[in-house]
């Protein structure tokens, strides 16, 4: 962050080889030296960015454990810069998880393990992996941030409990396949995210960041179109194309307090009515069937 | 029944695409497939159809026209008019071809089954392609690129291990409605885009005749049946005739063995393609 308040972000909308976790760091090693000559500060990358989305039985090959020894590579390249990438993690009781890991100056700052595993139409994730249980914000060098993971934030609650954590921004990483064909220019998937994105960044009066990988997996096709929007929920920058991009946005990160002067809708949040209306359905719903 | 009006009439605006989207998906998509596995080319049968002058537009500009072998196998009662369409489509993209006729060795063969009927003669022709395809996509290290379109692989109107055999298959997921803009769209001559669909098994052969419903119609129930997921009584009352529906759906039950891998008999804990679950694009 510059003295005026200003963050540099890149989203690394990049592709990733299916199960090769050499090359994809590698790779990873290019965008950072390519994102650290652009001056950003924070680098995002895709979800499951260390080794593609499609994976199947190859998460247990492309696992990596948080104590072992490639964490020593992935911390590397946090040297120069803060970096979010997406890894298969393999916790000591050998459950797997599709994390997203927020590294600064050779440290890991906080692992989100991905709650919301999608297992329907294209989707089996869950037969792969095991479901995180917690959303939790976390200090960095740029203010309080929060992770979620693609399908996370297809669920309202889950930017919602991040939002009444205080959090300055989101990330999300994501590998969102396109699909959805009409007379559009977009694909009915990048219409979706566009629009959700938007509206928890407006809501929630906070920066969200989306990166969306590219490439092809199996025939699926991955759409890009990451994004940088601003607490008002305008769009700072987007690559709207499918290609591989470093994409640039300037934040300034008093937009979040003018936003949230301007429009107190953190301030107005009614939680402990939330909490009990929520507690009351729940209980309601829990003794009759809907 | 009319012939196809497969441009002249206005697109069933759920079918209806943005070309130059589709387009650009689909020639990456074929970039990508072939690059990654370490080959440059792709080799197809161009029959001189709308299906396989799309693939082949959508080939020539993903891997350049260089890259590209179009192979045309005619057999002796194949369209002439099919091969000079074939031979447009192999000049105006610049594509490298090949002519490969089919008729000794499929006549060879049916000397022995003279009682051969019709479909055992189109079946033997389009897997005897398939041979040839993949013989040349050695020589010419290339990968085959498929041209089955969504309408013909929920029908099961295809041969299997015949013309529904490749590597790649840039056009599965379009409706044979979806073929015609993206076509149109690409550059395709207008006469290919218009003229009616035929397996060309033999001169004035029509797909539609033969299936006995119009490409039209059918792409429409199946985007209720398939994509949106209607019930029959949803169907009947958007006005499909009831034999049109128990027949429809009997196709794509009873074709469903050609769109998978042969049934394997479970012995061991980890079987293929069961729990041995691996993606296809595995390490690229």
């Amino acid at each position: 962050m510059s003295a005026d308040g200003q963050l540099t972000v890149g989203l690394a909308q990049v592709d990733s080889a299916l199960g090769d976790l050499d090359r994809n760091l590698a790779r990873h090693r290019e965008w950072v030296a390519r994102a650290v000559a652009a001056g950003v500060k924070l680098l995002v990358f895709p979800e499951l960015s260390l080794t593609g989305y499609f994976l199947r039985d190859l998460v247990v090959d492309s696992a990596i454990k948080l104590d072992g020894p490639a964490m020593k590579d992935l911390l590397s390249l946090s040297g120069d810069l803060d970096v979010v990438l997406g890894a298969v993690i393999e916790e000591p009781d050998h459950r797997y998880f599709n994390a997203s890991l927020y590294l600064s100056r050779g440290e890991l700052v906080h692992v989100h393990r991905k709650v919301y595993l999608p297992t329907y139409g294209m989707f089996d994730e869950q037969r792969y992996l095991a479901s995180g249980d917690r959303f939790r914000s976390f200090k960095t060098s740029y203010g309080r941030a929060g992770m979620l993971v693609c399908e996370d934030i297809w669920h309202l609650s889950s930017a919602y409990i991040l939002s009444l954590e205080g959090v300055d921004m989101i990330i999300c990483p994501s590998a969102s396949p396109g699909r959805g064909l009409s007379t559009d220019e977009r694909l009915g998937t990048a219409e979706s995210y566009n629009l959700v994105c938007r509206t928890y960044a407006q809501f929630l009066t906070t920066f969200f960041l989306y990166c969306n990988r590219v490439g092809y997996e199996d025939g699926a096709n991955f759409w890009g179109g990451s994004m940088a929007i601003a607490p008002n929920g305008d769009i700072i920058a987007q690559e709207e194309d499918a290609d591989e991009a470093l994409v640039l946005a300037t934040l300034d990160l008093g937009d979040v307090r003018r936003e949230r002067l301007a429009n107190p809708l953190l301030r107005d949040e009614r939680v402990e009515l939330t909490i009990n209306e929520l507690r009351r359905a729940w209980h309601e719903r829990t003794r009759k069937p809907f | 029944m009319s012939a196809p009006a497969s441009l002249s009439e206005p697109v069933f605006p759920p079918l209806a695409i943005n070309p130059e989207l589709v387009r650009k998906i689909l020639v990456r998509f074929i970039q990508n497939e072939v690059q990654k596995v370490g080959f440059e080319r792709g080799v197809l049968g161009l029959s001189g159809g709308v299906d396989s002058s799309l693939v082949a537009t959508l080939a020539s500009e993903a891997l350049g026209p260089t890259n590209v072998l179009a192979v045309i196998m005619p057999y002796k009662s194949s369209d002439l008019k099919s091969r000079s369409d074939a031979l447009q489509v192999v000049q105006q993209l610049g594509i490298n071809h090949l002519e490969v006729e089919i008729t000794p060795q499929i006549d060879a063969y049916f000397e022995r089954f003279p009682d051969a009927d019709q479909r055992r003669r189109g079946n033997k022709m389009a897997r005897e392609r398939m041979t040839i395809l993949y013989d040349q996509s050695s020589v010419f290290r290339a990968l085959v690129i498929g041209t089955s379109n969504k309408t013909e692989l929920l029908l099961g109107y295809g041969t299997i291990y015949g013309d529904m055999a490749s590597a790649i298959n840039p056009v599965g997921d379009l409706y044979k409605t979806q073929v015609w803009q993206l076509a149109d769209a690409v550059g395709v001559p207008t006469a290919i885009v218009q003229k009616a669909p035929s397996a060309d098994l033999w001169a004035g052969q029509s797909d539609e005749t033969e299936l006995g419903f119009a490409y039209r119609m059918v792409d429409q129930f199946l985007y209720y049946l398939v994509d949106r997921r209607y019930s029959k009584e949803e169907l009947s009352r958007l006005g499909f005739e009831p034999a049109f529906i128990d027949d429809i759906i009997r196709r794509v039950r009873d074709n469903q063995y050609k769109r998978r891998l042969p049934v394997i008999a479970k012995l061991s804990s980890r079987t293929v393609d069961q729990e041995f679950r691996y993606p296809r694009d595995w390490g690229h």
